[in-house]
């Protein structure tokens, strides 16, 4: 036991990991905003990127670059941009407090819940685009509280809430397929347009209103991430520790929640951002890394398959169908994986 | 080390609808070594939890120095008792140095973040259990041995006088359960801290503990030296085994070798009796 103290071994480790984590998140965060500015250069019209941050910067004025950048592609762009930070900062916060990466809100039917009362307002209720998005936000809200209420036993498993969280999903999806079949022709057709998801349905309103709640999230969420570090170890570990762990949990399911139900308020239920943006950033930042390169690699994901869906394929299509056909093989190798290594829970 | 009072005053103890431990007192010794040993599902991991907090008391309570440690903030309880729990979690890829560094939380706060007590601390832990060089290891890469003696590091890390550990032997060999039963016995001794460890073994329970505590259905049966309270029929009464207690031949503490129904030996048999 006559070991030495070896100070500077612990302390360059733990800058190592830093320094890494902060590299990756700034060259992620860099990447998020050429993508963006990208996006407001392309389309049928070409845009500069010098005039394409003068214009969103009010540096200039310039009637007709000003119509296309600000009116046109500004909107759909910076929902891109906010949906895809909520979404990554959303999923993670779920994969690290339930510890399986399966865990994702949009896995386990708080999206389901939000698909479910848009459609009905959109068929039953005909709604406006903002009650359209009001629903989907009081749909995630109370799918959210249903999967807790029935998930929770002593405080919340992670196996037990994903497990419940697919089987609300499923339900949630019954109904809202049985909502369709009754639906209008013109009424299904946007029903099933909303439910692929896009960035370009984004109302002005929702869209402030996610901006918002990304400006008041955001540093609480980086404020809650060091309890979950500890809630990260398991719930004993974390008592023991002196974090107040129902608190902190039910603390950050709320804030993921929220921003999830925003999200898909503005642009409807993008499938699968929320699952892999988390275990992307964590491969990139190493397991130190935190929630705002997740949020960082959502909106590379949201702003790059946007691009795709509007530029690249020969029809423009909805932001969804791209996600999922990326997201969909990554999900059947993480199920294969994890029950391989055996370390689903 | 300051010295601590822990004790348990008429603590029950449950999950669900059912009372585990039923109106319990105890008062851990401190600076020593308290082991607390039992039969499966006799209420003694739910001890180490109740007196760390970890579960909520049903009736009586927990004092820590004078104080009930439901009344306490929780981060001031864990300035000064830590807890290993049975089966902690270990985040998907992450660094010995990363995890031994998340037991500095208690001392961190929103604005004290990391200071160099903190990176002295966590060093301190790492040599005491011989793992600096394991520092940036992945924690998924390393053996059982190796990993148990992280954890360990963590909660070392987390500088408490008290410390409790639920069955930190479990998934080790028995070379790997003596080299950690020695470390603990060591930071016992060095530093005094109070440290008190929930075993299966019986043997080693007797040869490690200053002070034993047997339990039984949620109750103390018998507590003190092992030598003085560890006999044939405290072992057939807690464990419901008959057996020989007899003197172990390295420590000359209490050791039991089962009856069993076969293999007896009849010479051998004829001399006890």
């Amino acid at each position: 036991m006559a070991a030495t103290l070896d100070v500077p071994v612990v302390r360059s480790g733990r800058k190592q990991r830093r320094r890494r984590a902060t590299v990756v998140t700034t060259v992620l965060a860099v990447v998020a905003v050429c993508l963006f500015i990208l996006t407001m250069m392309v389309g049928s019209y070409y845009v500069s990127p010098i005039d394409v941050v003068t214009s969103v910067l009010h540096l200039r004025d310039d009637p007709t670059t000003d119509f296309i950048v600000r009116d046109l592609r500004l909107p759909t762009a910076a929902a891109a941009l906010a949906v895809g930070i909520a979404l990554g900062i959303s999923g993670i916060v779920f994969q690290k407090l339930l510890g399986n990466p399966l865990a994702s809100p949009d896995f386990v039917g708080v999206s389901s819940g939000a698909s479910l009362f848009a459609v009905s307002a959109i068929v039953i209720f005909n709604g406006s685009s903002t009650a359209i998005s009001g629903s989907a936000l009081v749909g995630a809200l109370l799918s959210a509280l249903l999967i807790y209420l029935l998930a929770w036993r002593d405080g919340i498993s992670g196996y037990r809430f994903i497990l419940i969280g697919i089987a609300v999903s499923e339900f949630m999806l019954s109904i809202v397929g049985y909502v369709i079949s009754r639906a209008e022709l013109y009424e299904a057709r946007e029903a099933m347009t909303w439910l692929v998801g896009t960035v370009g349905q984004a109302g002005a309103g929702e869209l402030r209103t996610l901006l918002v709640a990304l400006v008041v999230i955001i540093p609480i969420a980086l404020v809650l991430e060091r309890p979950l570090r500890t809630l990260e170890l398991g719930d004993d570990t974390a008592k023991a520790l002196g974090s107040r762990v129902e608190l902190n949990r039910l603390a950050l399911i709320a804030l993921s929640i929220i921003l999830i139900g925003f999200a898909t308020a503005v642009a409807g239920p993008i499938m699968f951002v929320a699952l892999i943006a988390g275990p992307i950033s964590q491969r990139l930042t190493g397991p130190s890394g935190g929630i705002m390169a997740a949020g960082m690699v959502g909106a590379i994901i949201v702003l790059g398959a946007d691009l795709v869906a509007q530029q690249v394929l020969p029809t423009a299509l909805p932001t969804g169908v791209v996600t999922g056909i990326v997201g969909a093989p990554y999900l059947i190798w993480l199920l294969a994986t994890v029950n391989r290594e055996g370390r689903g829970g | 080390m300051t010295s601590h009072d822990l004790r348990a005053n008429n603590l029950t103890l449950g999950y669900a609808d059912t009372d585990i431990v039923k109106g319990l007192d105890v008062q851990i010794p401190d600076g020593r070594i308290t082991v607390i040993v039992g039969a499966n599902a006799c209420g003694k991991s739910t001890l180490l939890r109740g007196l760390a907090r970890l579960l909520s008391p049903r009736g009586g309570e927990v004092i820590l120095d004078g104080k009930s440690v439901q009344d306490m903030r929780s981060i001031d309880v864990a300035k000064v008792l830590g807890l290993l729990p049975q089966s902690p979690v270990a985040p998907d890829g992450i660094s010995v140095g990363d995890l031994v560094g998340r037991g500095r939380y208690p001392h961190q706060g929103w604005f004290r973040r990391w200071s160099d007590e903190d990176d002295r601390a966590v060093a301190a832990a790492l040599a005491a259990t011989g793992t600096t060089d394991l520092e940036d290891r992945n924690i998924a890469e390393l053996s059982g041995g190796q990993r148990q003696r992280v954890w360990v590091a963590m909660a070392l890390a987390q500088d408490t006088d008290l410390l409790l550990l639920d069955e930190p032997t479990t998934f080790l060999d028995i070379n790997h359960q003596v080299e950690l039963l020695d470390l603990l016995t060591d930071l016992n001794r060095e530093s005094g801290k109070t440290i008190v460890i929930v075993l299966h073994d019986l043997n080693l329970a007797c040869r490690y503990a200053d002070h034993i505590i047997a339990m039984k259905k949620g109750a103390i049966l018998a507590e003190g030296a092992p030598k003085d309270v560890i006999n044939a029929a405290v072992v057939t009464e807690v464990f419901g085994l008959a057996c020989e207690v007899v003197p172990d031949p390295v420590s000359d503490t209490p050791m039991i070798v089962p009856r069993g129904r076969h293999h007896a030996s009849p010479t051998v048999i004829e001399t006890l009796a």
